[in-house]
């Protein structure tokens, strides 16, 4: 349960008033917590303390998703163990790199946390097991096979009993077994029940650690200014002024792009590097304005060279020849992840190794970030993981990391807190992409659809933060929930002519991973284009897609229908549909709405997930819930524009944020078809803006192509 | 060097008169549950009660505070006993990432003390903190949840 970095629980006590003097650098937390109580581990995953406890080890971060709570369930459904006796204890990157990444991959993200580590985690505590087991059965001098184990008591039919802290010392010891076959899902009880998170209460107290609530003695903080223009850099800078202010330590460039003020407290540093005069070089990115970007990414519709996700039959000949024949072109905009905690870590650098006190979702890549901004080796390095106030894929991206290590790596010795302002990190993120999308298609004589080209213009995250990852030029994340045959995500409609191309357009800002990536906008285009095709067929939306659908796909869309009483709104209520398979599941959502002089009210949103395996039913629906709150904020409010290559909103103000008062009630259903491990944290974003706004036109025939929807007067219909 | 009385102790912080009482609470006296999200008094992650009253502390100095009576998060539970709005919390299992969750609980105690039985629509009147992770439907549960067992 404890979510400190390891540190702090063995070496000081952090969060005290009065932290000063009396800390040595260089310390070390030694490799797993066995070696700070003196009680051995049974594997890498689990160690049982002589009271009974169990500590089991959880390497994927947790940002509120429920990983946490999740993964231990999984360990402790193989370990047979007293759920009320567990807790948690998180690894660190240089651990798992020490340990030859004995925990596997620590990144949470992609929705991935459980269903990439199912596998192994299950084994972990499979394996733990029969370690307990065998020392209780040697004890006992009886055959493994005779002894058995409930709530982490071991007994054997002569009438022995004995626990698994009694025997933990001796089965540290053993030889651990191959290859223990997992429990049949038919015998779980504790995945699939919906037990409480392990880590409630101190984020009701104000006793959780975020990283920005680290503390260490003799820590000063920091404030950044980086250039506003994305691609450009420091040209010079004049901290004459800033140096002479109160409490004010130092004035640092930080890397080519930035200036950081260090003081005894952020305030301090915030005013500092406001009156730091600034002359930036802006470079190309500084005479670019949106309705540029815009015109390239509309250029990108017609373009002849584009790459190509999904083909089947000859689109483009059926589209040709049709008689009956939808046309549409939607856009979706640049947006901010804006988690609540602006980005920061504290970094400690000497000569000798540099360790980060940071919230990340991937501390191994935070970790890579590290040794190559200190200059020191892996073995000297290290990045001890926070809380994270929200995750949302933009601390996936370490350049906040980089910055904390540049800053203290001028100041060597002495750690130093770096703290963005709200503004910085409106103004400074890897970006929601935005895209274009012209989609055309042709109904057959029965009203069917026979063809369907939808092209894809614009901006690529794999080409932004990863380029090394493109394949032959093309960008396959793009195609999120339209491929053909990926088990990440498959297109749902059986089209017999179908045609999904991207023309890569990419600004000068970066685009980045985003809750729900780029299914988010695939799933508006494809969803409210199919409504606009079904009404051209002179359908019901829901029953053309029963026509066209895969049958998972169906599958979620008629449990969500039957949910929501579809087709029996009361008077004045709107329906729309939407469905998606991504990040390994089918989602679907009905939407009921109002629009009433203009102003839309959302009243009920139905959502069904079929995510193969359930593992905490209540974590799920929160995570639903949470998810559609994301994808309305981002379909109400999200909008990122620039001028003069700087982005123009700065916070809340200007970039806002859903409320209770537009809260919809949101009902979730839960249909694990088995068979198959997908992602919940992300998958269902991408159904609640085109729910809405299918339903939007139900209600008023109006239909929105461009967003944010506040952009958009619905009293003109 | 200011005066401030924070949870019933008073602590005399080195911090200049015309920082925001957030950043005192937090860097000066390492009161680090009252959260900065914003510093505008948009998202409601620094509430704290002044003299029983929620206020975003970004927007306060402290030297408008003066001697008032300030409560932050780490004084809502007594003597390790959690109040009935942190008690709902867990019941309902409202948090996600958590770090809205300290504004939200300081605006709903004191919601609850001037309006012991909200409506809904008094909810979204009275909170209109912001929650990235969206847990406002479970933050509703928890209020009326909460409000029952006055």
């Amino acid at each position: 349960m404890n979510h400190m970095p390891r540190i702090n629980r063995r070496a000081f006590v952090v969060g005290s008033a009065a932290a000063t003097g009396g800390f040595a650098l260089g310390f070390h937390a030694p490799m797993g917590a066995a070696a700070q109580d003196k009680t051995p581990e049974i594997n890498a995953w689990v160690v049982v303390k002589p009271d009974d406890t169990i500590v089991l080890r959880i390497p994927r971060a947790e940002m509120g998703q429920g990983t946490l709570t999740g993964l231990a369930q999984m360990i402790a459904e193989e370990l047979e163990c007293d759920w009320s006796k567990v807790t948690t204890e998180i690894p660190s990157p240089a651990e798992n790199v020490a340990r030859k990444r004995v925990w596997g991959n620590f990144n949470a993200t992609g929705s991935r946390g459980i269903r990439e580590s199912e596998n192994y985690v299950r084994k972990g505590g499979a394996t733990a097991r029969q370690m307990l087991l065998q020392a209780a059965a040697n004890e006992w001098k009886v055959p493994v096979g005779e002894v058995t184990v409930a709530n982490g008591v071991i007994s054997h039919k002569s009438g022995k009993k004995t626990t698994y802290g009694k025997v933990a010392a001796a089965a540290a010891k053993i030889e651990p077994p191959k290859d223990v076959p997992l429990k049949d899902p038919k015998n779980w009880r504790l995945i699939g029940k919906p037990m409480k998170r392990l880590d409630t209460v101190d984020k009701l107290t104000g006793k959780y650690q975020y990283g920005i609530d680290f503390r260490m003695p003799g820590m000063l903080y920091a404030a950044i200014r980086d250039c506003p223009v994305n691609g450009g850099k420091v040209a010079s800078y004049d901290a004459a002024r800033a140096e002479q202010m109160p409490g004010v330590k130092k004035i640092v460039q930080v890397g080519a792009t930035g200036v950081a003020a260090v003081a005894d407290s952020w305030w301090q540093a915030r005013n500092a590097i406001a009156a730091v005069s600034i002359v930036w070089d802006e470079g190309a990115g500084g005479k670019v304005s949106s309705a540029d970007i815009s015109a390239m990414m509309a250029e990108g519709l017609t373009a002849e060279q584009a790459f190509v996700g999904n083909k089947a039959g000859d689109a483009k000949a059926t589209l040709a020849s049709a008689t009956k024949k939808v046309e549409a072109t939607y856009s979706y905009p640049y947006q901010n992840h804006a988690p609540l905690e602006p980005m920061n870590a504290t970094a400690v650098w000497t000569n000798d190794r540099c360790d980060v006190y940071c919230g990340t979702q991937n501390s191994e890549a935070a970790l890579a970030s590290v040794i190559a901004a200190s200059g020191h080796p892996v073995t000297k390095c290290d990045v001890h993981r926070t809380g994270l106030g929200g995750g949302f894929g933009r601390r996936a991206r370490n350049d906040y990391i980089i910055q904390a290590v540049q800053i203290a790596k001028q100041m060597p010795g002495t750690p130093v807190k770096l703290v963005w302002s709200r503004e910085e990190d409106m103004t400074h993120c890897a970006f929601h992409p935005a895209t274009h999308c012209k989609l055309s298609a042709s109904l057959d004589d029965k009203g069917n659809l026979s063809g369907m080209h939808m092209r894809i213009s614009g901006h690529s995250i794999i080409a932004s933060l990863m380029p090394d990852r493109l394949e032959n030029g093309m960008d396959p994340a793009v195609f999120q929930g339209l491929t053909a045959d990926s088990p990440e995500g498959m297109f749902g409609y059986n089209v017999p002519n179908l045609l999904v191309d991207h023309a890569m357009r990419n600004s000068h800002l970066t685009a980045g991973f985003w809750r729900g990536v780029n299914a988010n906008h695939n799933a508006i285009y494809v969803e409210c284009f199919i409504d606009e095709v079904a009404k051209a067929a002179g359908v019901d939306p829901l029953e053309f897609r029963r026509r066209h659908l895969r049958p998972k796909h169906l599958a979620v869309m008629n449990a969500a229908a039957a949910k929501a009483n579809y087709g029996k709104a009361p008077k004045g209520i709107y329906q729309g549909v939407a469905q998606i398979h991504t990040f390994g599941s089918y989602v679907a959502a009905v939407a009921d709405v109002s629009v009433t002089d203009g102003r839309l009210k959302v009243h009920r949103i139905v959502a069904a997930t079929d995510p193969g395996y359930a593992v905490n039913p209540a974590q799920i629906e929160r995570q639903v819930m949470g998810s559609f709150v994301y994808g309305l904020t981002a379909m109400l409010y999200g909008e990122i524009t620039v001028k003069n290559g700087a982005v123009e909103q700065t916070n809340f103000d200007t970039y806002p944020m859903m409320r209770m008062d537009e809260m919809p009630k949101i009902e979730v259903v839960i249909v694990p078809s088995g068979g198959f491990w997908g992602g919940v944290g992300e998958p269902t974003i991408a159904v609640a803006a085109p729910a809405v706004l299918n339903a939007i036109y139900a209600a008023t025939g109006k239909r929105v192509r461009n967003f944010p929807l506040m952009n958009t007067d619905l009293r003109k219909a | 060097m200011a005066s401030l009385n924070v949870n019933g102790k008073v602590y005399q912080a080195e911090v200049d008169a015309r920082t925001p009482l957030l950043w005192a609470l937090r860097d000066t006296l390492g009161l680090t549950g009252t959260k900065y999200g914003c510093g505008v008094a948009q998202c409601g992650a620094c509430t704290v009660h002044i003299d029983g009253v929620a206020q975003r502390s970004c927007q306060i100095s402290v030297g408008q505070v003066g001697g008032k009576k300030i409560t932050t998060i780490e004084g809502i539970a007594q003597n390790g006993v959690l109040s009935r709005v942190q008690q709902a919390w867990l019941d309902n299992e409202v948090p996600q990432c958590g770090y809205c969750q300290s504004g939200m609980i300081m605006a709903v105690t004191s919601l609850l003390k001037s309006n012991p039985k909200p409506t809904d629509e008094d909810i979204d009147a009275a909170v209109t903190n912001i929650c990235r992770c969206g847990t406002y439907q479970q933050i509703r549960q928890a209020v009326h949840a909460a409000a029952k067992k006055a």
